[in-house]
């Protein structure tokens, strides 16, 4: 049983009772929200009669089904335009603070509440999105709900939950040059598998994490759901504290009291976990997914597995994968034809991730059909401020607005027929990508850039000054 | 404070057809492809429940556990490992529930899934890989075979045999007491959320 993490801290601070049913009621500290998972939750509220106990508490975006390179209103999608004007009415009417588009505040919520500083460590935070484990980064206890919890929590401002186990992942070492947060979270997933994390929560340490930025640190979180965890965090620390600072929604007056607090619920030194698992970083290289999980992952050099290396209901799944992906076992990886690149998401939706794709792409040209779909308003603006705007958009890339875009297709861009993308996003589901056929290969943002370039996948090594990148220990 | 027990919503016993599908990691965007999240309210979720592997190049796959003859009169899923992965989106089990589903067995559950199943009232629970194999060839050879679930006495009815699964106990309890909703019994300790409200020093930072 796990003592004195971050997690048993926080948790046990919010606990409001113990259910009858046996299961916990929690205080949410934060409610955040966006379109997709809210209209049926108000509703709710509306027919039971019940207001929302802590607007104040609650904040709303519209990032899923928003249009990436036109804003007139309506929308050309009838569904999308009734999906915003009722949030846009929802939110007017239970009176909660709502960041639509032109606001300067708009963006996949994932990445714009952060960066408002909305999301503040020893916390429990909830939105009706399974990437809420991205607010982890901070060092507080966030995770994705359905909607019929959300109308509970607009109504109660808690939740029944059961405690989690505690997973403590080190990453130990340097990461290589051109690899990133999201290649160490493929890499674990690879490892520990899909359902590897369910019924825990990770807590994410050691050199490479502590090393990292706050939009780094956001990209690893992110991906936690993908590996069965519920939520994942990392322990807050100076460089959590300085992102906060002047920040519009961080506190304050009271900062020095919030630090105070914040260090307070670090995991103590000799914190108990339930398991331990020890990764070596500087093995990892830039990772590619082959198949149609985030699980079925190898590193950008290596070979396309045969169903043979699996075992069990693993093999079936091979099969099926390699067919669904059109791939062939023994191929390498790296050369594999692309049709599209997407640059974006909640997972690499940031400037730091733009910043690395415009490094790649300097100078160059994109061989295929390249979005780059910035995260937020902010992120956007920040973009364009130190001109990487430019370099997309001499390379022959689009430059969208942002939004989810892409990642899910839930707006106009899709995939059509079974056209192959090289992704930064976080699912690889068939289908995922807005064609039913459509073929998705999740990478990082250098990964992505070096691909748009060659219009194949491409290992970024061959476009960041030579510098050696290590490869993955072979099992054979 | 009081036991709450809310007599109509209690459930106990969960009684029919059953349909086979136990692929492992069957995830959230199977069960509900993303475009039909921009429906505000999940009254038509049931007709599109794995609907792009029902419906190929607009031709109905008959073989397709789902669309087999008699599947519409199913109550009871049939599943693998991780089942519902991936998203948090209600919309998975609200299909699954709008297309008659009452119950699924599986090897094991994402999280948020059976969360949200419960929320609904739909019931998840777990058995062995090796109990999930045997149930789905008893399938195979009774196809859409009645299936009975037990929540009192934690039991799986399979023709002449009777077979023990898992849940986690606070969930059956909810399901016998009809608290499965949770809301009722969120609202009524005010007293104790007003206690939290009033500690949790950083709310007026």
């Amino acid at each position: 049983m796990s003592q004195k993490t971050l997690y048993d801290k926080v948790w046990k601070k919010h606990i409001v009772g113990e259910l009858p049913t046996g299961q916990t009621q929690v205080f949410v500290s934060r409610h955040m929200m966006h379109e997709v998972t809210s209209p049926q939750a108000f509703e709710m509220l509306r027919e039971k009669k019940i207001s929302v106990k802590h607007p104040e508490l609650t904040f709303c975006i519209l990032d899923h089904v928003i249009p990436t390179h036109d804003l007139s209103r309506p929308f050309e999608d009838n569904q999308a335009e009734l999906m915003t004007s009722t949030v846009e009415e929802n939110t007017k009417e239970f009176n909660i603070t709502y960041f639509g588009p032109g606001s300067g505040k708009q963006g996949v919520c994932h990445v714009a509440f952060p960066e408002q500083g909305l999301i503040w460590p020893g916390q429990i935070i909830v939105c009706g999105d399974s990437h809420t484990c991205t607010y982890g980064a901070f060092g507080t206890l966030a995770f994705g709900i359905g909607t019929t919890q959300v109308s509970h929590v607009l109504a109660t401002q808690t939740l029944a939950m059961d405690k989690l186990k505690v997973r403590r992942i080190n990453f130990n070492g340097k990461l290589n040059k051109g690899v990133g947060a999201k290649d160490l979270a493929l890499y674990m997933i690879m490892k520990l598998g899909v359902k590897g994390g369910v019924g825990f929560a990770y807590e994410f340490g050691g050199e490479a994490i502590e090393n990292m930025s706050m939009e780094e640190r956001m990209t690893i979180c992110n991906l936690a759901v993908e590996g069965g965890a519920r939520l994942g965090y990392i322990n807050p620390d100076k460089i959590t504290f300085d992102y906060l600072k002047e920040k519009e929604f961080a506190p304050k007056k009271y900062f020095e009291k919030a630090v105070e607090y914040w260090k307070s619920i670090a995991s103590d030194s000799d914190a108990q976990y339930d398991d331990v698992v020890d990764i070596d970083v500087p093995q990892v290289e830039p990772m590619v997914t082959w198949g149609v999980n985030p699980e079925q992952t190898i590193g950008v050099s290596e070979i396309i597995p045969s169903s043979n290396k699996f075992e069990g209901k693993l093999k079936e799944e091979a099969e099926d994968a390699l067919n669904y992906m059109g791939l062939n076992a023994g191929d390498k990886i790296e050369g594999t034809p692309v049709d599209v690149v997407f640059i974006g998401s909640c997972t690499n939706g940031r400037l730091i991730d733009f910043k690395q794709a415009a490094e790649i792409l300097k100078g160059k040209k994109v061989a295929v059909k390249t979005l780059v779909v910035s995260g937020s308003e902010e992120v956007k603006k920040q973009a364009e401020e130190i001109g990487i705007d430019k370099i997309f958009i001499d390379a022959g890339a689009e430059w969208r607005l942002p939004g989810c875009s892409m990642c899910l297709a839930m707006n106009p861009d899709k995939l059509v027929g079974t056209q192959r993308c090289a992704s930064t996003s976080n699912r690889n589901f068939k289908g995922r990508q807005g064609s039913p056929t459509g073929r998705t290969h999740l990478m990082n943002p250098y990964t992505a850039a070096a691909s748009a370039i060659e219009g194949k996948i491409t290992n970024p090594g061959k476009y960041l000054g030579g510098y050696p990148l290590k490869g993955i220990k072979k099992n054979e | 404070m009081s036991e709450l027990i809310i007599q109509e919503k209690v459930i106990d016993n969960i009684k029919g057809k059953a349909i086979s599908k136990t692929a492992n990691d069957q995830n959230t965007d199977d069960i509900v492809p993303a475009r039909y999240l921009k429906e505000i309210t999940f009254e038509k979720m049931g007709e599109y429940v794995y609907i792009d592997e029902r419906i190929k190049d607009g031709n109905k796959v008959e073989e397709h556990p789902f669309n087999k003859s008699g599947a519409s009169e199913a109550k009871i899923l049939l599943a693998g490992a991780n089942y519902g992965c991936g998203s948090s989106r209600e919309h998975a089990p609200q299909a699954l529930h709008k297309f008659g589903i009452n119950a699924i067995i599986a090897e094991s559950f994402a999280e948020i899934f059976a969360g949200n199943c419960a929320s609904l009232g739909v019931v998840c629970v777990t058995v062995s890989s090796e109990i999930i194999s045997k149930l789905a060839e008893y399938l195979e050879k009774n196809p859409l075979a009645e299936l009975e679930i037990d929540l009192n006495k934690k039991m799986i009815t399979c023709g002449e045999e009777k077979i023990e699964f898992d849940m986690p106990e606070g969930r059956r309890q909810a399901f016998l007491k009809g608290t499965w909703d949770a809301m009722a019994i969120l609202q009524q300790d005010k007293e104790g959320i007003k206690k939290i409200e009033d500690n949790l020093e950083y709310l007026s930072y």
